[in-house]
């Protein structure tokens, strides 16, 4: 043909980003995660071996440890199931005043540092706890302990059942009230009606948010260290078991990490399973309007729920509280004042630089990073990108013990001595964080049209300078608002910090775990407080600027 | 000065499927072109390898005689109005018209005046300050239309700009757009799946079907003589009657029932089953000869009558009669024999659904 040839693909600057973000994927994520399978089947000596997996299977101590974590996990699941439905239930077909707090509530209990709900409850329910403590001075009872896996799963369910409460709400506004009013008009019930065509609409919602409650409740690491005692999940085996074998070759916690990572992918196969068979297409032209109570019905419907977003939130303003308490080494005593804060701004330095540091460091990548990467996601889709896609996705859904244990092995040695450098934290933050930047932007960009673009490029604009003109401004609401999710959950990052600090690099997260471990309360508080600061200001301009526009899970 | 443009077999696959299949088109300076078709005949995505946006998998496209196939969509000095309109969100109105005039380093005060000048012609000058979440889905429109003109394109390409517009403007806009291609005089080429919108505003129209052209013409060409059974059927309504058909000489009878028959002239001799396309308006009620059949349900319709009538041999036909022209409503029920001016049908040979009757010019 005369023309073939005329019109081959130009080599632009999008092809080149693409090349350059699959080779840098390929480097902080593959690689790192490659090694944990490579030595998860060898012995310290780099022979092939399954001596590793073995080791597991055949001793009762780790079988029961995978028992635990799936008790642990499962318990928390369906839980956080019950509550974050009938909340998200209540909520959006109800007319409340105070929704939009209560919104906001829950999410903050979400955004909490991971483990600070363990240590407030210890401080509450321990065994010399106030409540405690209280219950037995004044009534005579002893309450049943708060150590052990019920520990675990309350603090679990307090922190996670937001994830199931903000996927179902969101599907639930988005069903179309004709859907409902259909089901009415052919004679169903109220009741018949939920469970006959509300909630089978909005199961997929339902599913995602108890997989993440699920992956999450695998993945955390500081509440069963603190809370469990002598209760060990697989999390805290891989962080025991990398640290009793430090200086030799973590083949048996890279084998426990592969346990892991097939327990996580297991489930999200399930999940894709299932909505592959279940994949309903709304458009939703109006969603259904929220039905106006009488005073009474009010009460009754809204107090349970207050109940339970209170609970989930105990343990910030327990926390708070506690942060402006006079303290004697580990016991609290009479008085008020600001001496915790006074001794973090002094000994403890270091820690709330490296954080905040290490963080806005951390975002500039995941911006810079991010926005590419959705931009290319979106509208250059290929082969290459849907690959990039799934790849920027493992290290979220990955415990972060685990991607921890894998950037280290893969980066301490050559070419790469990055063990206990600040690159390695900063890294990790960026490819385990990320996730959340790429989301928002490119749900921004999906929304917008392709035509928009066209129009500039049409009327005389080059691709290149459109995309600064037209797509940058138009997707930024969306950059922001999926960095400040990030921001939020890096400065909380506790899991993957600790596999990875050294005493120079040690963050705010790691120190208040070694604080509370040490029964420094006190100071523990003080920090825990800035974090929750931290992060209820970011939550705020995050409602600015994504008008309700980008989703929080 | 504004461009004639050639379409020369152009070619564009997706994949195994061929959206448009080597069509050729010349389009004549100042000219407003419509390319008219059902969803997925290929008439956005041959705009679209105009615009520049699909690269095409063979043929060429040229504009004034230059081929522009390797001319980047944004140096081809088109104006495009989108189905959708793409108005840029974060800009005002004003913002959105004067945007490709300062990607063109237009001078300031000309910008300015341009732009001015646009906003008065699509009427929207009061909102000039407004953001386009603003405005009114006819006035996003007006927007669309005056951000394409105003750079002064050589070419307008307009893709289903009136389809997202409630019937009432939809006719006014078809109306302004009209009008101002009439005054700018640029060459136009217009998109729509919409056959009445396309005989109300174009020059000429291609009608296209699964990627190839089935007839180019003026609005009154391909309604009056479409050039085979899809463009009788898709422009306008058309009764499609069976009849057996033989030439004698230089004259075809066509025998449509025991005691009806008529002469016509076609291209070709042909002998067989035939198929005529008749408009409702060009069937009559006659006294004595006729198809016979009975009246099923009448629709009054203001200006007009539409009979629905089931013919003996089991055809439903549509006929339209003037109010002006009859004193009264017929009943259902009624037994009608109907009539047509043997001038006025299409003659359709079935084995290639192609129309051979001679019109004579």
């Amino acid at each position: 043909m005369k023309t073939k040839g005329l019109d081959k693909k130009p080599r632009d600057i999008w092809s080149l980003m693409k090349i350059i973000i699959f080779v840098v994927i390929l480097l902080s994520i593959v690689w790192p995660l490659s090694t944990i399978v490579f030595r998860s089947v060898t012995n310290k000596f780099g022979e092939f071996t399954f001596e590793n997996f073995g080791k597991f299977f055949s001793h009762q101590y780790y079988f029961n440890v995978l028992e635990n974590t799936m008790f642990v996990a499962g318990w928390t699941t369906v839980i956080s199931v019950v509550l974050g439905v009938w909340i998200a239930y209540v909520l959006s077909r109800y007319d409340f005043k105070c929704k939009r707090i209560l919104n906001m509530l829950i999410i903050l209990s979400l955004m909490s540092p991971p483990f600070i709900g363990a240590y407030s409850w210890i401080l509450l329910f321990g065994r010399s706890g106030w409540v405690t403590t209280a219950a037995y001075n004044w009534f005579g009872w002893t309450l049943p302990t708060i150590y052990g896996k019920w520990g675990i799963v309350s603090v679990f369910i307090c922190k996670m059942f937001p994830y199931v409460y903000l996927f179902t709400s969101s599907a639930l506004g988005s069903i179309d009230s004709s859907l409902e009013e259909a089901a009415e008009n052919l004679g169903a019930s109220k009741w018949r009606r939920m469970l006959s065509v509300t909630f089978p609409v909005v199961s997929p919602s339902i599913l995602a948010g108890a997989v993440l409650v699920f992956m999450s409740a695998v993945s955390d690491f500081g509440t069963p260290m603190l809370i469990g005692e002598n209760y060990k999940v697989l999390a805290t085996l891989v962080y025991e078991q990398y640290m009793s074998e430090i200086g030799t070759s973590s083949n048996f916690a890279s084998a426990v990490s592969m346990i892991v990572i097939a327990l996580c992918a297991i489930l999200l196969l399930a999940q894709k399973w299932y909505l592959n068979r279940k994949n309903y297409n709304m458009t939703c032209m109006r969603p259904p309007a929220p039905v106006k109570l009488s005073w009474g019905k009010r009460i009754v419907m809204l107090l349970p729920v207050l109940l339970v977003v209170l609970i989930a939130l105990l343990p910030q303003i327990v926390v708070v509280v506690t942060s402006f308490k006079n303290c004697n080494g580990p016991y609290f005593v009479e008085g008020w004042s600001l001496n915790s804060y006074q001794m973090i701004f002094t000994r403890m330095v270091r820690a709330i630089k490296n954080t905040y540091s290490f963080s806005l460091i951390a975002i500039v990548f995941m911006v810079v990073i991010g926005s590419i990467t959705a931009y290319i996601t979106v509208r250059k889709r290929s082969f290459t990108t849907g690959v990039i896609d799934i790849l920027l996705m493992i290290p979220y859904v990955i415990p972060g013990a685990v991607m921890g244990l894998a950037l280290i092995i893969a980066f301490n040695r050559a070419p790469f001595y990055w063990a206990g450098t600040a690159i390695i934290m900063i890294l990790c933050y960026t490819i385990r964080k990320i996730p959340y930047t790429v989301r928002s932007a490119s749900g921004f960009l999906q929304q917008m049209e392709l035509s928009v673009e066209e129009a500039s490029i049409n009327l005389g604009v080059s691709p290149g300078k459109t995309f600064f003109k037209i797509t940058l401004p138009l997707m930024l609401p969306g950059v922001v608002s999926g960095a400040i999710l990030s921001w939020i959950e890096t400065i909380n990052e506790l899991s993957s910090s600790i596999m990875l600090y050294t005493g120079k690099t040690i963050t705010m997260s790691v120190a208040i775990y070694n604080e509370v471990a040490r029964n420094s309360f006190g100071t523990a508080a003080a920090m825990a407080s800035i974090l929750t600061l931290s992060a209820v200001i970011m939550l705020i301009v995050f409602n600015k600027v994504s008008k309700g526009r980008v989703s929080i899970v | 000065m504004s461009h004639t443009v050639s379409i020369r077999e152009v070619i564009k696959k997706f994949g195994d499927f061929t959206a448009v299949d080597k069509i050729s088109i010349e389009i004549n300076q100042g000219e407003f072109f419509t390319l008219l078709g059902p969803s997925g005949c290929g008439k956005t995505t041959l705009l679209r390898a105009i615009a520049g946006f699909n690269k095409m998998d063979g043929g060429e496209i040229a504009f004034s005689g230059s081929v522009i196939n390797n001319v980047p969509a944004h140096k081809r000095d088109i104006g495009m109005v989108f189905q959708n309109y793409a108005i840029f969100p974060h800009m005002t109105v004003k913002e959105n018209i004067a945007y490709g005039l300062k990607a063109k380093k237009v001078p300031r005060p000309e910008i300015e005046r341009r732009t001015e000048e646009a906003l008065e012609m699509v009427q929207i000058a009061p909102l000039k300050d407004r953001k386009p979440s603003e405005l009114s889905g006819g006035q996003q429109q007006r927007v669309a239309l005056a951000r394409a003109f105003v750079i002064e394109p050589r070419v307008l390409l307009m893709d289903e700009p009136l389809s997202n517009l409630d019937a009432k403007l939809r006719v006014q806009m078809r109306t302004t757009i009209k009008k101002l291609q009439r005054t700018l005089g640029i060459t136009t080429i217009y998109v729509t799946h919409d056959q009445e919108e396309a005989l109300a505003v174009s020059d000429r129209i291609a009608v296209m079907k699964d990627g190839h052209i089935m007839q180019v013409g003026s609005p009154e060409e391909v309604y009056r003589r479409p050039a085979n059974r899809f463009v009788a059927g898709f422009i306008g309504t058309s009764n499609f009657i069976d009849c057996e058909a033989k030439t004698e000489g230089s004259e075809t009878t066509l025998r449509i029932s025991s005691d009806y028959g008529v002469k016509v002239k076609t291209k070709r001799p042909i002998d067989g089953p035939a198929v005529i396309a008749g408009r409702p308006e060009q069937l009559f009620f006659s006294d004595g000869e006729g198809i016979p059949g009975e009246i099923t349900i009448s629709t009054f319709l203001g200006d007009f009558v539409e009979y629905e009538i089931l013919t003996e041999s089991g055809q439903t036909l549509q006929l339209n009669e003037y109010t002006k022209d009859v004193g009264s409503v017929r009943p259902d029920g009624q037994k009608v024999h109907l009539r047509f001016d043997p001038k006025a049908i299409s003659l359709i040979d079935p084995k290639t659904e192609e129309v051979i009757s001679d019109f004579g010019g």
